[in-house]
């Protein structure tokens, strides 16, 4: 049975609707907006599993709103990547919501947290389904109001300065990107993907290389990728931990995207040389973040740096330029979020337990707390690339690839970086969990034990799904390589 | 008309590259808005100027000839909408960030970097 136009174009609209709706709601009335956000999220996670299981029934469901058909409307386009990431985003707005509830260290419930907070939602929802690279650049700004009032909600100096550096560098990326835009529509008269595709057929390679490269170089800095993440580290350890684990979690990812959408997609034909670059810029991003995490003792900081480095991993999936690689991305992109916004939050849990997110005022939470400690394992262990968890699959597709390819030092690097990783969650191990806690510390009281509940539910959700994508990751592999056949089919 | 508007991208991304890359928070805002304002024009130089008359349909004819490229000018109109917002918004993050930070120099801003400890690793949390 087809779908009713209607019905496209509602399930197509409604994971950004009812985030924009629940944001004007929440705005007007303040005295309820945390539940009323907290019911967005979950109508958005209805939503997304709708939309999934439409597109998964019937294929990529195209759709334009204004009756202006395409390539002169703005088309919106359900394929199955951009259905996945919905899911994902959907999926981080319910948890980050939950762990909200639970008061550690959440973020103060101002008036407009959660206007902001479902403004960003429906940003992030926005870029994954827009078919127009216009209304993509429209989705980045409106992430970047809503990510830069999130990060200076708490107003105190770090947050402030953290936000402003995010702000400059975030800003820089979507000018490069608008301009990108202008010379884009100069050459080919065209805004739609489908339409941008199809002309990418009669341009020049060096036009495109030139394209593609200037599309990229904003995103890549959206991205955090190497040498333009300094924003990074800068910004997101001054967020309150569901915020963060929101953050880390999708706005990275949302650069990724659009560089798999470019060079996976759109731009797919550019020159091989752009494909070689990106690769190298991934190794730069896999090493340097690694690197990075291993000089701090910040639980944060450190894993603020491996978001980057981990964001090594994507791109170099991309820069493979083969269906494998591409699969692996979407799976690894779905995998990295669910893993590194449990982190954060395991992190959250670890802090309020011994009063800081310092390793080095931290100690004997393995006798104290053997549940926390699972908990930090199965992210952590997954992270890393241990079997059977998800991220053993997503390395070892791209892994593989790589070595099929014959691209020897990429897959040297991400092995490497891998065991770097260990290092580094090794350490949030033994100086969190394994060793005594120091003696001249006084034990940390972590005050009357708060209805934590909606925290530990927050975080074993993750840690569950981390366990379903090791343990079954079929059907997963099995979308992601659906996501792939549809960005290789020719409109 | 190409020429000259590219002479102006130019300058205008120019400037605003030489004030964001300043130590003075207010001289980098308005850098910022510069390079802004650098991207709006690229997008609006994208009609080409081919054609300078108003796109506006007459009466009996349903297609539009021999007239200037709508598009760009709706694109570049939303772009200026969100880059004043988007001006507006830094000039306030702008003024609080220095209002807590006693000062509007760039390298002061160093409350959200680890210090220095003295075993050469950063120095412990206090909270």
């Amino acid at each position: 049975m087809a779908l009713l136009d209607v019905q496209i174009h509602a399930l197509v609209a409604a994971p950004l609707l009812l985030p924009m709706m629940a944001g004007l709601l929440a705005a007007l009335l303040p005295r309820w907006a945390a539940a009323i956000s907290f019911a967005g999220a979950l109508a958005l996670a209805a939503a997304a599993a709708l939309l999934v299981a439409a597109v998964a029934l019937h294929g990529t469901l195209r759709t334009t709103f204004g009756d202006w058909p395409a390539p002169f409307g703005i088309e919106f386009v359900a394929d199955p990547l951009g259905v996945a990431m919905v899911a994902v985003t959907a999926l981080m707005a319910v948890v980050c919501l939950l762990f909200q509830r639970s008061g550690i260290d959440a973020a103060p419930e101002s008036d407009v947290l959660h206007p902001l907070l479902q403004l960003l939602l429906a940003a992030v929802c926005g870029a994954f389904l827009t078919g127009d690279i216009f209304n993509l650049y429209v989705w980045f700004e409106l992430m970047l109001v809503a990510a830069v009032g999130l990060l200076a909600l708490g107003r105190r100096r770090d947050q402030l300065e953290g936000a402003l550096k995010y702000f400059v560098l975030n800003a820089l990326g979507t000018m490069l990107f608008l301009m990108a835009i202008g010379w884009l529509y100069a050459r080919t008269g065209h805004l739609n993907f489908a339409a941008l595709e199809a002309a990418a057929g009669g341009l020049a390679a060096a036009e495109l290389g030139f394209f593609a490269a200037a599309l990229c170089l904003g995103f890549l800095l959206k991205a955090g990728a190497f040498p333009l993440f300094a924003w990074l580290p800068a910004a997101y350890h001054t967020l309150p931990a569901p915020l963060l684990a929101l953050f880390a979690g999708l706005l990275t990812k949302v650069g990724v995207y659009a560089v798999l959408r470019v060079l996976g997609d759109v731009f797919a034909t550019a020159p091989d040389v752009m494909f070689e670059v990106l690769g190298w810029v991934a190794v730069a991003t896999m090493v340097t973040g690694v690197l990075g995490a291993a000089f701090h003792w910040d639980m944060r900081r450190i894993l603020a740096f491996h978001i980057v480095s981990q964001i090594g991993y994507m791109l170099l999936g991309i820069a493979l330029d083969s269906a494998a690689g591409r699969t692996g991305t979407v799976f690894y992109i779905v995998h990295h979020i669910i893993v590194k916004a449990n982190l954060f939050l395991v992190a959250a849990l670890v802090a309020r337990e011994v009063g800081s997110y310092d390793l080095r005022r931290a100690g004997g939470l393995w006798a104290k707390r053997p549940m926390l400690a699972l908990f930090f394992a199965i992210p952590a262990l997954s992270l890393v690339g241990i079997p059977p968890l998800s991220g053993f699959w997503a390395k070892f597709i791209l892994v593989r690839e790589s070595i099929v390819l014959e691209h020897w030092t990429w897959a040297a690097a991400m092995l490497l970086v891998g065991f770097l990783t260990l290092y580094s969650m090794m350490k949030i191990w033994f100086e969190a969990f394994w060793k005594p806690l120091p003696a001249d510390l006084a034990p940390h009281d972590p005050g009357p034990r708060g209805p934590a509940f909606a925290a530990i539910a927050a975080s074993a959700l993750l840690a569950a799904l981390t366990l379903v994508l090791g343990l079954l990751p079929e059907p997963f592999l099995d979308f992601a390589a659906a996501a792939n056949a549809a960005m290789e089919a020719v409109p | 008309m190409s020429l000259l508007l590219a002479l102006c991208i130019g300058l205008a991304i120019g400037v605003g590259i030489h004030l964001a890359l300043s130590r003075d928070l207010l001289r980098v805002v308005i850098g910022i808005s510069l390079i802004g304002s650098g991207a709006n024009l690229t997008v609006l130089a994208a009609s080409g100027f081919r054609f300078l008359a108003p796109p506006i349909v007459p009466g009996e004819a349903t297609v539009l000839a021999a007239a200037a490229d709508p598009l760009p000018q709706a694109l570049v109109l939303t772009a200026i909408v969100i880059g004043f917002a988007l001006v507006c918004l830094s000039i306030v993050l702008m003024l609080a960030v220095r209002a807590a930070a006693a000062s509007d120099d760039i390298d002061a801003l160093r409350a959200s970097e680890p210090e220095d400890g003295s075993d050469g690793k950063p120095v412990v949390l206090k909270d």
